[in-house]
């Protein structure tokens, strides 16, 4: 099974959900929690078959260093049923749309509001850009509790930061203190496949850092199932001059296909800039409406038109 | 050598339907009172319902046993809140709290699925709705349980309401009156008990608003 690091969580876990034809026991009464958190039901099915997933015992063996790889071992085995079950009750599929990119004016990022567990949608409107401080910016893909619980905690870390330095931790600091306790979890099952946006003294400042302990510094991200298509759009319109508005049209553009295309990823595009003065909301736009504002309908020209036949 | 698998779960499934509503000056939290194991039974008349604070009431619905230790765990930390506070903790200080609490145990998560209702300190209805490690949502409405798919449809036809990440700001609340939205609530567990074999027996429901609290309850079919 391969692991593409931007899309971490949702292709993993896609991969996961599609290799245990979780669509059959969907039929069944419950889904999967939802890694966007918001909403969810857990796929107890899972906890009753004795034959365990393939996409389980890779889960625990991803770091490749803490598993003895032992090549007899069969596909049906795990190396703790109970953990495997743990880490399946909170793993569900979950797509999402995530960019963020620098350019001349600083850090524009934007994100969908879809959340989905397998198949169901359990939210449209999910806050995939959560606000850690009034400077910085962390976006949401894969597992929502730990996103969400991680990047308040870090939101907690660089304050204490400011308190002890008097002066505002850089984004550079803050997304090695994130990378850092994720690489500490390493191997534990938890999910996060975020950047960090952020303008400190040295100017805009863009990472990406995942569960793995992966972490990466760039111009141009994009996370989650519908990123292929995001990146598409991003990379055929991206320019370092552009204006705040070019900019927020192409993250929004970018952002809108993606949805169109990808099942996963739907709900509002919500559209952030990061400048030196702090973040402000551009836009939060539905998607659906979007769709109609780029590609209006034609009338289209009748030539006959029937009518009601008089009823005598 | 293949490992052997265990026999034994910790986890069982209870399950029951929980739904919650916002208005503009109430909140209404409701649970089915069956309580199932397998295709069994256990007993027709359990709360799923416990109330944290003067204006905060959370439904659960799953595991109950974890379900109960959630509660204790929830209600103790309440009321060291108050020695320490002098005051009842908001209904958003508590949605934030159970979501730490549920975070705390990401390696051995409660199987709870919570639906948090209450009033916010301006006096608006609010629900928080949870996934099972702690991720929530401030929504307008919310169900969570083993009729949830059933319900969260009927839910988005009658109470669709602006996304609450719009700008400005829209009022994720549902502009229903009270008794509306009472209504709506039996409405919803009774088509959810037709097609749900865990949901059924009877529905408690609770509305909160500027008087207090009161509760109703609804027979459903018992088959």
């Amino acid at each position: 099974m391969t692991i593409f690091l931007p899309c971490l969580g949702v292709c993993k876990s896609l991969l996961q959900v599609l290799s245990r034809s979780t669509f059959s026991l969907l039929n069944q009464r419950s889904g999967l929690t939802s890694r966007l958190e918001v909403i969810m039901m857990l796929d107890f099915s899972g906890l009753e078959s004795s034959a365990p997933l393939y996409g389980g015992s890779n889960e625990l063996l991803s770091d490749g260093f803490s598993a003895a790889p032992s090549f007899d071992l069969p596909v049906t085995s795990d190396f703790d049923d109970f953990q495997k079950n743990s880490i399946q009750m909170v793993k569900p599929a979950k797509g999402t749309t995530t960019l963020a990119f620098i350019f001349k004016e600083g850090v524009m990022v934007a994100a969908d509001s879809r959340a989905s567990m397998g198949g169901y949608i359990s939210s449209q409107s999910v806050k995939k850009i959560i606000e850690i401080n009034p400077y910085m910016l962390g976006t949401m893909a894969g597992g929502a509790a730990d996103c969400q619980f991680w990047h308040r905690n870090l939101g907690i870390k660089c304050r204490l930061h400011e308190l002890a330095n008097k002066r505002r931790i850089s984004v550079t600091g803050a997304s090695k203190l994130l990378a850092n306790i994720l690489y500490s979890y390493r191997g534990m099952g938890l999910s996060v496949g975020t950047m960090i946006a952020g303008w400190d003294e040295k100017g805009p400042g863009l990472y990406y850092v995942d569960s793995e302990g992966g972490r990466l510094k760039g111009t141009k991200f994009s996370v989650g199932s519908g990123s292929p298509y995001a990146y598409g759009v991003l990379d055929s319109g991206y320019k370092y001059d552009m204006t705040i508005d070019e900019a927020a049209e192409l993250a929004r553009r970018a952002i809108y296909h993606a949805t169109f295309r990808d099942g996963a990823s739907g709900g509002v595009a919500s559209v952030y800039h990061v400048g030196p003065t702090g973040w402000t909301k551009l836009s939060v736009d539905d998607v659906g409406e979007l769709h109609y504002s780029y590609y209006p309908v034609e009338p289209t020209i009748v030539e006959q038109e029937m009518t009601e036949a008089v009823v005598a | 050598m293949t490992k052997e698998h265990a026999n034994w779960s910790p986890y069982d499934n209870n399950g029951g339907t929980c739904v919650a509503i916002a208005g503009a000056d109430y909140c209404v939290i409701a649970a089915d009172t069956r309580m199932s194991t397998g295709y069994s039974i256990l007993t027709r008349d359990y709360s799923k319902i416990c109330k944290l604070a003067d204006k905060s009431f959370m439904a659960s619905s799953g595991f109950q046993a974890d379900v109960k230790a959630l509660q204790k765990v929830l209600s103790s930390r309440h009321l060291i809140y108050q020695h320490q506070h002098n005051k009842q903790m908001s209904c958003p200080a508590m949605a934030q709290l159970l979501s730490n609490t549920l975070y705390y145990k990401r390696f051995f998560p409660y199987y709870a699925f919570n639906v948090l209702g209450g009033l916010d300190s301006e006096g608006k209805g609010c629900v928080f709705t949870y996934d099972a490690v702690g991720s929530y949502e401030r929504v307008g409405y919310s169900a969570q349980g083993s009729g949830a798919t059933l319900i969260t449809p009927f839910l988005d036809n009658q109470l669709k309401s602006p996304s609450p990440l719009l700008l400005p700001a829209k009022d994720a609340v549902t502009p229903l009156s009270e008794a509306e939205a009472v209504d709506l609530v039996k409405t919803c567990f009774a088509s959810a008990t037709e097609r749900d074999i865990y949901t059924g027996d009877s529905v408690e429901i609770i509305i909160l608003n500027a008087n207090g609290v009161r509760r109703e309850s609804e027979q459903l079919r018992k088959d």
